[in-house]
Formats: C-alpha cells, structure tokens, sequence
C-alpha cells in the first residue's frame, strides 16, 4: 500500500476523500478511510473531513467501520455536535448478538470523550457489566476509568459497578477490573476483602498484564492486613499451629490460649504461594511484580528466590536490564546476601551501554565485603582501563565507596587511586582527586605525602571540582603541609580572577584558615584574596568574603564571633559518609515509576507500613470469612489446583474469627413455635454426605473440622449452657426419612433432597402431578450420587449457620420454568436459629425467585433443607439475594452451572437426527477431544455427561446422544459425543441458545477430559 | 495507563503516533529529543525520561525509538515489556520492523495498534488472537481484497479470547502435520588476558515451529532436565507437571513461538569452545605498535566452529593498521576504530591469525586502554550445556506429526579481555 504515504497536499479540503467517502462503494469508502487514517498517523489534521466520516459510521463492511471507529475517537472531542450523531448507532450496537460488536460499541462510546453522553456511558457500562459475555464484561471494565476521567461525579456510581465485577469470576476480567479499581478507587481496600481469596487463585489463570496489576495491588492491600513477617522472627508456619491446636483441646475451659509471637495469616501464605509460580513468567514485568511483592511480603529466609529470577531478566532487552538493575541496587543494599551467589552475573561487559554499566557498578558495590571485595577491586582495576571515560569515572566512586565501607581495604583503595592521579586522562584525576579528598577525611595524620602530591597536581589539573577538592584538603590540613600551604595560596591568588566560583570559594576559604594558623606569612596574601573577592561578579563569592573579612580579621566593631573564628574554620570535621544513592529508596514500592525516580509519580499509592499492632480484627474476620465462603463458591465450579489451596491446618487458625460483620441486625422478631419443623438433620446429611465427599473433596472435610473445634471452643466460652442445649437435641429424635428410590436409580433418588417435614404434603401432591419424567427412559443414568454441593453461607460468616445447596434436578413443581434449588441448612451454632427467609433479591432482569416457605425455628445443631426455584432465564448470572434469620442477613448468591440450566427430554433417535438436522451452522459447535484413560467406556461417559449437564440419553441410539431442554424458554439443547478408537471423541452440541451451547461444550469437555 | 505512542526514527523524526486517551501534543518529543542529545550512543537515551506533565518511558527496537507516554504511576517494566511485545508483533506481521514496512502497513499498524490497547491498558496481545482479528497482509490476500472487496478484519470474536488455551485457535488444519524444535544455547563468556575464565553461561531457548491441526497436547522430556537451572516458560506450558515431573507437557500455539528459556548457571563448568592468542602492544615512544590475533577451537566435542567474526575497538590513538590475516578478509574503520575480522570456519589444522602493525599518531603517548576482543561463532548440532532432548509425544490427536529438533550455539557476549 505504498501509495497511501504520499497524500495530496494541494487540496486541503480533501474533497476527493470526501467524494470517495459519500460513494456507494464499500471499496471506495474503504480507500477513503485507510488514507484518512494514514493521515492521522502522521499526525496530519484530518479534522474537517468529520461530517463526511460520520455518515459511515453504521456502514455494513467492518473494516470501513472500524477505521471510522479509529478517527472518531480521534477527532470527537473537538467536534462534540458533529460526534452525538453516531450515538445511536453505538447504542444499537450494544443490544447486537454478536459480542465482539457489542464490545467494540461499548469501547467506542465509552472512548468518545463528549460529556453530555455520560450518562447514556454510565447506563451502557452497567448493563455491560451483567452480559453473558465475559469479553463485553471486561471491556466494561475497560470504560470504568475511560468514565471517570470524564466525569470524576460519577465515582460512586462506577465503584458500584467496580464492586459487581470484582466479584466476577472468570480469568478474563479480573485483571481489567482491579485496573480499574487501581485508578478510580485504590482507597476502598475493603472491596478487595472478600475477593482476595479469589484473586489469589485466579491469578496464576489470568493475562500477563492482569497479572502485574493484580500483584502490586495485593502487595499494597497485604501490608494494610498482614502483620510484618519479619517483625518477631519465629520459625511460624503450620507445624506450630499444629502443636497450638492440641494443646488447646487438651485445655479445657479455663485457659484461654496465649497469643504466639507471630504466626503467618494463612491468607498470607496464600498470596506468597500462589504468586511464586509466576517468577518462571516469560513477561518481565510478571517477574518484577512478583519479586516487588515478595521483597516488600516474605519472611526474611524466603525472599532469597526471586534472585534468580532477577538474574535471568538481566539477559533480556537493555531496557529491560536497566529497571531490574534500579531494583536490584536498592534490595541489595536491604538483602545483600541474596545476590551475592550472582556476583558475576554483575560483571560488566564492554558492549554495555554505560547507563547499565554505572547501574552493574552500583550492585557490585553494594555486594562488596571483606570476603569478596579483592575480587572485586581486582575486576575494578579492569575497568579502569576502559574507553568509557563516565564509566571510569564511576568506577573511581565506587573504589571509594567499598574503601569507606570495608576498612581492611582502605589503604589498597587508597594507594590505588593516588596511582590514578599520575594517569593521563584529566577526567580519571579529577575524580581520583574528589575521591583520595573523602577517603583522607577519614585519616588525614597518616597521609601528609598524599597531599604534598595532590598540592603539586594545581599546577596541572584544570577540572573545578578536583581543584576545589585539592585546596580544601590543603586547608582543612595545613599543619600537616605548614611549608607547602602558603605557596599553594600565593599560586592560587594569581588566578584567582580566572578561576571557576567553586574554586575561587574554596580559595578564599583556604586563605582565612591559613591566616588564622600561619597569619605571619598569608597576611598579606589573605587581603589580597578577599579583595579580589569584594569586587567578584558573584554575589556569592562577594558575599563570602565580607563574611570571612568581618569574622577573621580582628577590628574594633568585630563581634562576640570573631573570637571563635578558629573553633569555626578549623572543627574536626565528621568524615563524610558514601552512601548509595539507592539507600532507602525501598520506601516506593519497588518496580514503581516512582521507585525508578526517586519521586513521587502522580497517582502514585503509597505502599503503607505493617500495621504495628494485629489490624483490627473484625476487619480481617470479615475478609477471611467471606472470602471463604467465596471460595466455597466458585472453587468448585472451576477447579483450583492443589498446590494452590490453603492446607487445612493453615485454615484453622481463623476459627478464632467470630465477630459479627454486619452491624444492622435484625431484632428477634421472628415467630419461635414449631419447633418440630427443623429437626431431619440425620436425615438431611446422610444423604447428602455420599455426594458431598465426592463433589466438594477437600472443603467438606474441613469444614468438617472446622465445625468440631468451633464447637469446642463454644465449650470453653459457654460451658454448661451450652451442653444443656446438646442434650436437648439429643433427646430430640430425628424424623425417619421418607422413602428412598434405591431401586430406580434415576431422579427419583433425589426425591431425599426435599425437605419431608416441612411440607410433606406438598411433595406427594407433586409426585402425583408431576411423574418423574425419565421414567420411561430406563436407561437414562442421573448421577443421583452425584450431586454437586455448593457453599452458599460459610459456617464462620453465618454465626454458625451454615448453607448448602445443591440443584437437585427435580422438576419445580410450582414453576416448571424455575430450576429448583437445595437448600440446605445447618445450625452449628450454640443456639437455635430462627425465621430463616429469603429477602430483597436482586436480580437481573427477567430473573425470578420462587422463595422457600420460612423456617420458622432451627433447633442448634440440626439441619434441614427446603426447596426453592429460580428463573435463572436461561443465563448463567447469578441470582443475589438475601438470606435472613432473626437476627442477621447475609448477602448470598446462586449461580448455576450452564449444566444446571436445562432439564431432560425424552426423544427417539430419529427425532434426536431430526431436530439435529434444524439446528446446524451457527448453533453447532464441534469439538475434538481425547477421552480421558478413565472415561473411554460408554458407561463412564454417559455417566460424566450427566453429571455435567442434567439432559438425558437417547435410548438404543447408536452413539451416544443427550438430549433436554433449558428450563426457562425450553430451547433444545442436542449432545452428542461420538467415540472413535485411542479415547479420541468428537462432541457436538446443537443448541438455539449459542451462548449456553458454547458454555456447555467448556463443560463438558472439561468433565470428559479431566 | 499508556496515553500515546510516538515512532521516531535514527534522524529523530516521528513518523507515526497513536493516541489512546485525549490527544497528547507531538512537542511532548522534544524532552526525548534533548535526552537523546545528551547521549554518547543511541543505546543510552535513559528508557525513562520525567517531563513536567508527562513521564516518557522508551525503547529502541531496530534504529527506531517507541516513545510511550505515560501520566501517571505505571510499573515502568510493564510499559516497556509491552513496547517490546508490539515491536514483535509488527515483526511477525511484515517479517521485519522497519520505518519502511511501517509506513507502508499503517493502517494495519494502526488497526493492530488499536487492539492491543483499549484505553491503554493492554487487550489482546497474543499473536495467535491478533490473527483472527487482523489477517496479516500478504500478496495474495491483497490482490483478493481488492477485486472482491472483502477485508482484513475479522467479525467474530477470536476463540482464544474466551477459551481456557487464548494461545491457540481452534480449527486448525494442516496437510502436512510437522513440528520442528531448535534448541539454541548462546555462551556469555568474560575471559580474561591469561586465558582464565572471569565468568562465563550459557543462556538457552527453545523455539519451536509447530504446524499441527486440531488440539494436540504434546509433552516434550529430556535426557537431562537437572542441568536446566533456572527456566521461564511460554504460558502454554504446564508448570505443575514441570515441577513435579520435569516434562514439558503444553498444548502449543499454532506456528512459531519460544516454548522455553533457561539458564546454566556459571555455578556449572562451562566449556570454552574457542580460544585466543593475543599479543597487542603499543611501545612508548614508538610511532607503531603490534597487533598479533590467533584463534584455535577448544573443547567443541569434534563439532567445526563456523562464521567466526572478531571484533575488537582500537584505542584512539591508533591511525591505521596493517595486518594480515591467513584466511578471511579484515577491516578497519579509521574513524571508529573498530576493527573486524570474518574469519569464516577454523581448521584445526591450520589454525586462522592476523598479525601485522598499527601505527599511531607520531608523538601521542602511549595509548593505556585496553582493547577487548568480541568473537561470535557457530557451532552446528551440539548445544554446549550437553542438553539432549529425549523425546516427543503428542495425544490428543490421531495422525502421526513429523518431528524434528536442531541443537546449535552461539557466541552470546563471549568477550576476552587483552591487557
């Protein structure tokens, strides 16, 4: 496309664009915009052409739609009327089915810098932000700080939307939304509390970019919850919570446990483990975030890994080096030991540019001791020689540097450097000269014959700052050179009028100390100077010679000063320290522009201190409670890996966590009879505790745990009271079960999930109405078994209470377009729970709830389960609403997996082929896959199909074939997995409802391939 | 996060800019520009430059800066590893990143440009993803454009933005089934005037051209996976499996992509595949000097060194030189003072010098730096750590793919210090 860099300059009216602009031709308009666009990117106005460009704004061909996209982000804020004219058409194109173009609507409106559309944006980003796509979600994050830039107004408003995204749970939007959060509201850490769990296991799933973004926001939140590891060094970790743990059982009542030392919050550990992984990250800025992190977060013995890592950036691009080489020299000044095994990773190369090699320079510095320091000089040595005089001249630094701080070495520095100031190069001498000055501070009695032949070097050397350094030695020292002093003064007032002005200064500063030890000889001299001064151009340097006249030279108005004239000039004084100037810079964040800097950068948060003192515990129980009680959630629908969940020891340590959270209780005003209502628990979690082991795995059996220490710790609190109460229970028989399906191993089994007391009745009728559907399909196989349990309410979070659910693939017989729901609750608490409802749902549009009759009391340590049905209208969003006893409320949500949304049908083969055959193109999806070696029977996938989805087989057909409906709007949905020999297997699902089909394909191939 | 991005060339032009926010002025350059002044080398423009308003954080990619402007607090590695990441983009799409191609392709670059940032923070940076949206240009596909008017761009959202491997596309399909391996080792070496190693490693990657069709799911194992010392893996890569197995289990991307990098530390011996015999000096009161450069193989496991280059920076003083070399041709640029030798391949049997003399400008003293000899060099079929791949396997698909792995090293920054 050579032909678009040259544009006719003639016509600045662009009037053949404009002409190819308002063609038929999709190719002309097509040529029109790559020019237009071409323009631009040379930075050309193109400005008057926007009437002409907007017109094509819905145009049908996209490329020609995307530039017009490009150019109207460009020009819209100078032409605001002109811009609203498109709006429509965006908002058209968020409501389009296609997500990539609802997306790239929402990204335009949002990028269109006109403030008169704000609110139409603000509406956009909050519908945008409950899609079904996670793409159009993640650019709604996108237009979050796009809003607030524009309007900073909005910023409650926006945070809302923040809040609903933070608890979003795909990979996909969590970096862009905690970038969002970054730049509208940093300040609002308790957003975070009950998402870090969950960003913490996500975080290894997420993009690159998210990645560091998410790092250095959790390292900020850990320093505000966190004590500081390194506060009360103890070898903490799980073994001694272990030991804490039982001894505590052994206590009875009495002791209340003394607080350990230190004791890493486990949620801490988490945040170390789960983020090491990602120093093996091919994104430098990955590794960089981490090691910040862990500089800023471990434990003093395990910061040491990151080095390493560190070490392999240095390979990467110079720029890359140049930022890891800042961090580097500030952590090596804190944790010199870490990079010391790297030393000669720091050795410095010819091909380096000096920034990096005055950069490798400082860390060699920093890693020099009394082990290590004769290589060191002995690489230095090398370097002196080098063509790069800067870097000589760094090099000269850094000798002094390692000569102040290593003692044994002073001398060797020192003769090493007085051999420079014969060396050729003025540069090398002047800094040598500047040097041997702070080093011979230190000691100056030992070194007169130094500074006779520094004296001499006047006569040569031209730098300023070396002759400056040379005159002040001579001075400051003058007792030890009595003969040579006064020549050096006499030299010097013969060019005084030529020299620099901070010669010419020290000039007159070695004249009054000179007058005031040898007056006799320099008397004479010292008028000279300071009459020469009198009249300098610099005010300075005049001023500095009234001053030294009226203090040194006695005369009848002197004042009281003069007397101490010599106590002035001549103190001892302190030597100066050689410091890095990488010292302290650790108080930035490290890997921040503003660490870089040294300086603040705007937007910049600062990193805060440990707190001193535990933080506040009620702040860091809600945190630990609800983001477990999150986990609990999600964890189960998208499977964490090992490696990266809590142990449960580590976890047990929060069960001190039993504060309330929320403040607005409700006073006792539920109804308390019936107590007979809430009493199946035997019932309840036998049948439950076959699936839950399977399902849940690890979370069940510590909550397991969990509830068993808790209720010892009650004992210890509560103490009789509270066995009364258990007796009571215990004296209370649990209600048989009613009758279990055993025979038929389809849904009927989960006839036990209802709740028998409560409403028995009501079940029996629904038996009559509704016959189990796949009765007829004997070969349907529902994993009965299997059924997943979810956590809605944590135990902690729930004051005891604790809530399950499970959806039980049962027809709801109130609604058939409602999916039922589980519910299961238990009470582990010390006392019985009452008037337990649901309350103020919120819901997504279109979402209903059919709410379980209310509990009315549920006795201490029993369980019971109850049934109710939600319209999930066919999407996977969540259902929020409320969950309320007599006294507390709890924000809870249900989101079903895409499995869960549909309900079986029964089909013949031919009719399956039929109904397959009306449902290809864009409602087909095809995925090849390997059977996992497990899974390759016919058995075994059926089973794992149904697990995953609650459809039903097509009996005597040849493959094996799936078919149901989804519950709200009874679109088909079509499985068919095809086997072929190895385990590899094609699976086609055929659904009306893309979305869903997409979904469903993810999980089902998950639950085959796992 | 990134306002704008600025291109400017070697002559200091900007020939495009992008902006993502509101428009921030081109006369925002001129603190690079002063930076760049202030600086000996192009290499030496600071990568980040604070203005009054704006912060410029740079990088220098094949003689053109990408100037990024920033605002506010930003991980100044994360701006600049994106900056590298779209300099190789560009490279993938036009095969090289030169103002020419640039210029050429800007639409693409822009359209290219405007994905992988939304508001400046980055949106889809995966090659593979970028491909669907974008088609790179290519003849054919312009010609077709142009007689049916179809486009670059893609309509539909990129599966691998939503799926769990965003790496790969699905739905590819390929006749032949080939995925072929290079194992590639650079040695860094700092060797001092006796011949004693200061420091040497080896710094290896493997990159890899799969072109397989549908979802393969390989893993790759080695003979030896303890001498892999430090690693950084292609996000594809399973790290679990790595840590527990030392098996490189991944489903790739589609074509080229760098699976793995490591690192042998120098804790490990290396072996020093060549060594050098240098006698250079420079007499006081002496208008000449001599200069006398022998090269020989050393341990390179019966494996020829090839395209073997030396260079080395005379000192200033030196005017011109006057060598021979026994194979090969030498130049010296009298300006620069920098002096290249090709030597080509050694013969151990007769083994490639240069000697001859230098002479200096008469009545200079005695130049006192030292030149350090840079060498680079090939050795075909061996990488030096002794890293052997054991083999390859995939699952998950069907057909039998053609496999093949290539070892090589590579001179990295081997250089030899002479006095």
């Amino acid at each position: 496309l050579p032909q678009y860099r040259t544009l006719p300059s003639s016509s600045p009216r662009h009037d053949d664009l404009k002409e190819m602009l308002d063609s038929n031709k999709d190719s002309l308009k097509l040529e029109a915009m790559k020019r237009i666009v071409a323009m631009i990117a040379r930075g050309k106005n193109a400005s008057d052409l926007f009437p002409a460009v907007v017109k094509n704004v819905a145009c049908k061909n996209i490329e020609v739609k995307k530039l017009v996209y490009v150019y109207l982000v460009r020009y819209a804020e100078e032409q605001q009327d002109l811009a609203l004219l498109s709006i429509s058409t965006f908002q058209r194109g968020l409501k389009d089915p296609n997500q990539l173009i609802r997306a790239s609507a929402l990204r335009v409106l949002s990028s269109i810098r006109v403030t008169i559309i704000v609110p139409i944006m603000m509406l956009a980003i909050k519908e945008a932000a409950s899609d079904m796509s996670p793409y159009v979600r993640k650019t709604a994050a996108h237009a979050i700080p796009k809003l607030y830039s524009l309007d900073p107004e909005q910023k409650d408003c926006l945070i809302e939307v923040i809040e609903k995204l933070l608890a979003d749970k795909t990979t996909l939007v969590a970096g862009s939304v905690v970038m969002a959060f970054e730049e509208v509201c940093p300040e609002r850490i308790d957003l975070i509390h009950k998402n870090y769990r969950k960003l913490c296991n996500l975080l290894i799933d997420v993009e690159e970019w998210g990645q560091v973004v998410i790092i250095n926001m959790l390292t900020r939140y850990a320093r505000t919850q966190f004590l500081n590891p390194n506060m009360n060094v103890s070898i903490a970790g799980p073994h001694i919570l272990y030991k804490e743990e039982k001894e505590k059982k052994k206590t009875e009542a009495t002791a209340i446990v003394k607080r350990k030392p230190y004791v890493m919050d486990p949620d801490h550990r988490l945040l170390l483990r789960n983020t090491k992984p990602l120093l093996q990250s091919r994104n430098a800025a990955v590794v960089m975030a981490v090691a910040q992190l862990y500089f800023h977060l471990a434990p003093k013995a395990e910061v040491g890994v990151i080095a390493k890592a560190l070490v392999r950036l240095m390979r990467s691009h110079s720029e890359v080096q140049y930022v890891v080489l800042q961090n580097v020299a500030t952590m090596s000044i804190k944790r010199r030991g870490m990079f010391e095994p790297y030393l000669k990773s720091f050795y410095i190369r010819s091909t380096d540019p000096t920034q990096i090699k005055v950069l490798k320079l400082e860390v060699l510095t920093n890693l020099a001791n009394e082990t290590n320091i004769s290589t060191i000089l002995r690489e230095f040595q090398t370097y002196i020689k080098s063509n790069d005089k800067d870097f000589v001249a760094a090099t000269i630094q850094a000798i002094g540097r390692c000569a102040t701080n290593i003692g044994e070495v002073r001398d060797t520095c020192l003769n090493g450097l007085v051999q420079l100031l014969s060396n050729r190069d003025e540069l090398v001498v002047a800094e040598s000269v500047v040097v041997i000055k702070k080093l011979l501070q230190m000691q100056p009695e030992q070194h007169s014959d130094i500074i006779k032949h520094m004296a001499k070097l006047t006569d040569n050397i031209q730098v300023p700052m070396a002759r400056a350094s040379i005159l002040w030695l001579i001075g400051e020292y003058c007792e030890h050179v009595p003969k040579i002093a006064p020549d050096v003064l006499r030299k010097m007032a013969k060019t005084f009028t030529n020299e620099e002005d901070i010669v010419k200064l020290q000039i007159i500063n070695l004249a009054a100390k000179l007058y005031l030890t040898n007056s006799k000889q320099t008397k004479l001299l010292t008028q000279y100077v300071l009459n020469l001064a009198k009249y300098d151009q610099n005010y300075d340097i005049r001023d500095r010679a009234r001053f030294i006249r009226q203090l040194i030279v006695p005369t009848d108005k002197s004042g009281a000063l003069s007397k101490y004239a010599k106590k002035l000039f001549l103190a001892l004084k302190p030597a100066p320290v050689l410091e890095s100037p990488f010292k302290d810079r650790d108080h930035f964040q490290l890997g921040s522009l503003s660490h870089l800097l040294n300086a603040k950068a705007g937007g910049y948060q600062v990193l805060p201190d440990w707190p001193e003192a535990a933080p506040d515990p009620s702040v860091r129980n809600v945190e630990v409670k609800d983001s477990e009680g999150r986990i609990g959630l999600l964890g189960d629908t998208r499977e964490v890996p090992e490696w990266t969940k809590c142990s449960s020891r580590e976890k047990r340590k929060e069960k001190k966590a039993d504060k309330p959270f929320y403040s607005d209780s409700e006073g006792e005003s539920g109804p308390t009879e019936s107590a007979d209502s809430a009493s199946d628990t035997a019932s309840g979690s036998e049948s439950g505790s076959g699936s839950e082991e399977s399902g849940s795995g690890s979370e069940s059996e510590e909550s397991n745990e969990d509830s068993e220490s808790a209720s010892e710790e009650d004992e210890e609190e509560e103490g009789k009271k509270k066995k009364k109460n258990v007796e009571k229970i215990k004296a209370r028989k649990p209600v048989p079960e009613s009758e279990r399906y055993d025979s038929q191993p389809n849904t009927i089994a989960s006839v036990q999930v209802f709740d028998t007391i409560c409403k028995p009745a009501w079940l029996y009728m629904q038996f009559l109405l509704n016959p189990p559907l796949p009765v007829s399909v004997p070969q349907t196989i529902v994993p009965s078994g299997n059924l997943k349990t979810y956590e809605l309410l944590h135990r902690i979070t729930g004051e005891g209470l604790s809530v399950e659910y499970c959806f039980s693939r049962q027809p709801f017989s109130p609604d058939p377009h409602m999916v039922a729901v589980k519910i299961q609750f238990t009470n582990s608490a010390t006392s019985e729970a009452k008037s337990l409802h649901v309350e103020d749902a919120k819901l997504q549009s279109g979402m209903r709830i059919k709410e379980f009759p209310e509990i009315e009391v549920l006795p201490a340590g029993e369980t019971v389960s109850v049934v109710m049905g939600i319209d999930f209208c066919d999407s996977t969003q969540a259902a929020n609403f409320q969950l309320c006893t007599h006294t507390r409320k709890f924000f809870v949500s249900i989101q079903p997996p895409v499995g869960e949304l549909m309900m079986p049908i029964f089909m013949t083969e031919n009719e399956f082929k039929k109904e397959q055959g009306q449902l290809m193109g864009m409602n087909e999806i095809t995925e090849k896959l390997t059977l996992e070696e497990k899974c390759q029977g016919e058995h075994a996938v059926v089973q794992r199909v149904t697990t995953a989805a609650n459809l039903s087989r097509v009996p005597c057909g040849s493959d094996k074939e799936f078919a149901g409906k989804t519950v709200t709007s009874g679109s088909l949905v079509l499985v068919s997995v095809v086997t072929k020999e190895d385990g590899a297997a094609q699976l086609t699902v055929n659904c009306e409802k893309m979305v869903i089909g997409t979904m469903l394909v993810k999980d089902i191939l998950q639950a085959l391939t796992q | 996060m990134i306002h704008s991005l600025f291109l400017v060339n070697s002559s200091g032009d900007i020939f495009l800019e992008k902006h993502w926010k509101s428009v921030v002025s081109r006369s925002v350059c001129d603190y690079f520009f002063e930076a760049q002044e202030r600086a000996s080398e192009p290499e030496n423009v600071p990568p980040v430059i604070p203005t009054p308003h704006h912060y410029l954080i740079s990088v220098l990619r094949h003689r053109i800066y990408f100037v990024a402007v920033i605002q506010s607090e930003v991980p100044p590695l994360f701006v600049i590893e994106f900056l590298h990441r779209v300099v190789d983009t560009f490279q993938d799409y036009f095969g090289v990143c030169t103002e020419a191609a640039i210029k050429d392709n800007v639409v693409v670059v822009y359209e290219l440009l405007e994905e992988m940032l939304d508001n400046g923070f980055p949106l889809a940076t995966e090659s593979n993803i970028l491909k669907e949206l974008i088609k790179p240009p290519t003849i054919l596909r312009t010609v077709v454009n142009t007689i049916t008017g179809s486009t670059n761009v893609g309509e539909q959202l990129p599966t691998g933005q939503l799926s769990v491997v965003p790496w790969r596309r699905t739905g590819v399909k390929y006749t032949n089934n080939e995925a072929y391996f290079d194992v590639v080792e650079e040695i860094d070496a700092i060797i001092d005037k006796s011949g004693s190693t200061i420091t040497a490693e080896i710094q290896g990657v493997i990159d890899a051209c799969v072109k397989l069709t549908g979802m393969p799911d390989l893993t790759l194992s080695f003979m030896n996976p303890r001498l892999l010392d430090d690693v950084s893996f292609h996000p594809c890569v399973r790290f679990k499996r790595w840590e527990a197995e030392r098996i490189l289990s991944f489903i790739p991307p589609d074509g080229n992509f760098r699976l793995l990098s490591y690192h042998v530390s120098s804790q490990n011996l290396v072996a020093i595949p060549v060594y050098v015999k240098h006698n250079i000096t420079f007499r006081e009161g002496s208008s000449q000097g001599r200069f006398e450069l022998t090269l020989g193989p050393k341990q390179t496991m019966g494996k020829g060194v090839e395209a073997v280059l030396v260079s080395s920076q005379l000192p200033r003083g030196v005017l011109n030189t006057n060598l021979n070399p026994t194979q090969g041709t030498y130049t010296f640029d009298p300006v620069t003072k920098l002096l290249s030798w090709d030597v080509g391949k050694i013969n151990p049997q007769k083994l490639p010098s240069l000697k001859g003399s230098m002479s200096l400008q008469a009545g200079a003293s005695k130049p006192d730096e030292n030149p350090t000899i840079n060498i680079q060099f090939k050795i075909q079929q061996s990488a030096l750590s002794g890293l052997k791949v054991n083999r390859l396997d995939m699952y998950g698909e069907k057909y039998k793919p053609f496999k093949g792995i290539k070892y090589m090293t590579k001179a990295g920054k081997f250089q030899i210090a002479t006095r």
